[in-house]
């Protein structure tokens, strides 16, 4: 379909859909104030203490929980009731990381056992989530059992379910029951026309439906499940997968039609493509968006409403943080071999120390921004970071996996993202290889902060232009980006040096290796 | 005639099952199996095949043409 004929459809569709018709309890809560901070930036901030205690552990829904807390997601639910023009579940490879992929499947009591060994190993795990790899609420009965095992050992867990929202209107009495308190809902549009590039079939109610009929179902589901769960005060987050020329623009609407209905935090997210991936999309040359496309997108919703700009699109058995995945530490074979001990104290007592470091942190960022307040200038830019977490920049350049994208001005540094620099299947490449394809990667950054840089990937990148900064090895983030911006500006005042603006950064498509 | 799955096809994602009206589908060794003394197509159920319209894989719930036609009762479908 055209651009235009798309623009036209959505003008005519979207008038009656874009209507407030949920009480908003989450974001933008109270209409003509603007949208609160929601926490998925910085910290409480505006957010009224009862959301931010929900979210302030939770990885995916604030960012800056997402630097020190870890959430396991359980491959119970293999069966899902609608077709996806980007997914194919049928792939399946340990290095693979993206959603709808997985190792092995497990049943509740499985899954039950392997949270209580996670837990008591990674302590600062804080959240379970069921996302597939098929729909959790196509397998309603799997997924709740899990719930119910984990919530009786482990009663601190926070619950957490990701769905397409087709079911998710006839479980909102189990969802509110077993104390689900994170929802979220995969919207890639409300306008059928659209809808129907993106969906080829559903089954619902007993028939499988195509096309407009489809997408015009899905939709009504998803907005009507989007409705109860935000009048029961249930937070729902919006996955939004971003597909160039097909729901790209069309997704400022979709992000209004959330807001309206009390969507807590709306995550874009790039369409991962690959002929390879064998999905309708990946065979049929469908790219996925550049790394200035998907920011460009973001921003122009945030105006709206807060934006998760930390996802992963991790795995539906994935297993730590965010920027890590353990799951192969924890196979099912390892798990039911060994005896577990759950202890709440041991856990309680870790999180404490997280804490502590969290506090010292956000200081540490407060008198950055303090010493930053002073200067005037319009100029932004965007920096690189290296970090294994706890918010510090403490990982060595080769190593990196991926790197942290802030964006820098006078109003102090911002996450805008991340950029995954790892090299999957591509061995004989070499380090020449990983170098070119990380600074491709970071292509749109004036620096990158690391631990350490050899000698040889440190003019590499000056020639391309990013300036590598060792000199805040093993400091927190924030307070050091500010630092550094500070004297940037000094420098670009004093004539020293010339701002220049950079080009576009590459969004790898494909793997998050758990084999370094 | 019953249905059959394609074993090489299957990705035991198990949708199928539940969805039955004849409880025909189990798991087994991996992959999912219909049960040809079970299947009734589906007739006097449903307007479709319940596995064939909710797999995720194209032409792997099929009809098993090996075996004789679902005899539907004259007086409309079983229990």
């Amino acid at each position: 379909m055209s651009v235009l004929k798309n623009a036209r459809s959505e003008r005519c569709a979207i008038g009656s859909i874009v209507q407030p018709t949920a009480e908003h309890k989450g974001c933008g809560a109270s209409g003509g104030r603007g949208k609160l901070s929601c926490g998925s930036q910085g910290g409480q901030g505006d957010l009224p203490t009862g959301v931010w205690e929900k979210i302030k552990d939770h990885p995916c829904y604030s960012e800056e929980a997402h630097h020190h807390y870890a959430r396991m997601h359980v491959a119970v639910a293999p069966a899902c009731n609608i077709q996806c023009n980007f997914c194919n579940r049928k792939y399946d490879c340990a290095n693979e990381s993206r959603p709808g992929v997985v190792s092995e499947k497990l049943t509740p009591e499985q899954a039950a056992k392997k949270v209580l060994a996670v837990a008591s190993a990674i302590p600062q795990m804080t959240v379970l989530g069921i996302a597939g790899p098929g729909d959790p609420l196509a397998n309603p009965e799997k997924t709740f059992k899990t719930f119910e095992l984990v919530t009786k050992n482990a009663p601190d867990l926070r619950l957490c379910v990701s769905t397409n929202g087709l079911a998710l209107p006839d479980h909102i009495d189990t969802i509110a029951r077993l104390g689900i308190d994170h929802v979220t809902i995969t919207i890639n549009m409300i306008d059928p026309e659209i809808g129907a590039q993106i969906y080829p079939w559903i089954f619902y109610r007993h028939k499988r439906y195509t096309g407009l009929e489809a997408a015009k179902i899905l939709a009504e589901r998803q907005l009507q499940g989007l409705e109860m769960l935000t009048a029961r005060g249930i937070l729902c987050k919006i996955n939004s997968v971003m597909i160039p020329g097909v729901n790209d623009r069309h997704l400022v609407e979709v992000n209004k039609a959330v807001k309206a209905r009390g969507a807590f935090l709306h995550n874009i997210m790039p369409l991962i493509s690959a002929p390879e991936h064998g999905t309708v999309f990946g065979l049929k040359g469908q790219r996925g968006p550049s790394a200035r496309e998907l920011k460009a997108l973001q921003d122009a919703c945030e105006s709206e409403m807060n934006m998760m700009r930390h996802c992963r699109q991790c795995r539906a058995d994935a297993v730590g943080l965010l920027g890590e995945d353990r799951s192969a530490e924890f196979t099912t074979e390892k798990i039911m071999s060994v005896d577990v001990r759950y202890d709440v104290n041991a856990r309680l007592a870790y999180q404490g120390k997280v804490e502590q470091a969290r506090a010292q942190k956000l200081a540490a960022k407060q008198e950055g921004l303090a010493e930053l307040a002073a200067e005037m200038s319009e100029l932004k830019l965007l920096v690189a970071v290296a970090t294994k977490g706890d918010g510090l920049i403490n990982l060595h350049f080769g190593h990196a996996k991926e790197f942290q994208i802030y964006q820098l001005s006078t109003a102090g540094p911002k996450f805008v993202g991340h950029r995954r620099v790892d090299l999957y299947c591509q061995a004989g490449y070499g380090e020449e290889g990983r170098l070119t394809t990380t600074i491709g990667a970071i292509n749109d950054c004036h620096a990158v902060f690391v631990a350490k840089i050899g000698g040889s990937p440190k003019s590499e990148l000056l020639r391309a232009g990013i300036v590598p900064v060792d000199e805040y090895a093993h400091e927190f983030i924030e307070k050091s980006v500010i630092a550094w911006f500070k004297s940037y500006l000094e420098k670009v005042q004093s004539g020293d040096i010339q701002h220049v603006e950079r080009g576009d950064g590459a969004i790898r498509q494909g793997a998050l290796s758990s084999v370094a | 005639m019953p249905f059959k799955i394609i074993a090489s096809q299957c990705t035991s994602c198990s949708a199928c099952a539940p969805e039955c009206p004849n409880d025909a589908i189990a798991e087994k060794n991996g992959t999912f199996v219909i049960d040809p003394k079970k299947c009734t197509e589906c007739i006097g159920y449903f307007d479709e095949p319940q596995c064939a319209a909710v797999c995720p894989v194209d032409k792997t719930c099929v009809i098993d043409a090996s075996l004789p036609r679902y005899d539907a009762p004259a007086n409309g479908p079983r229990p």
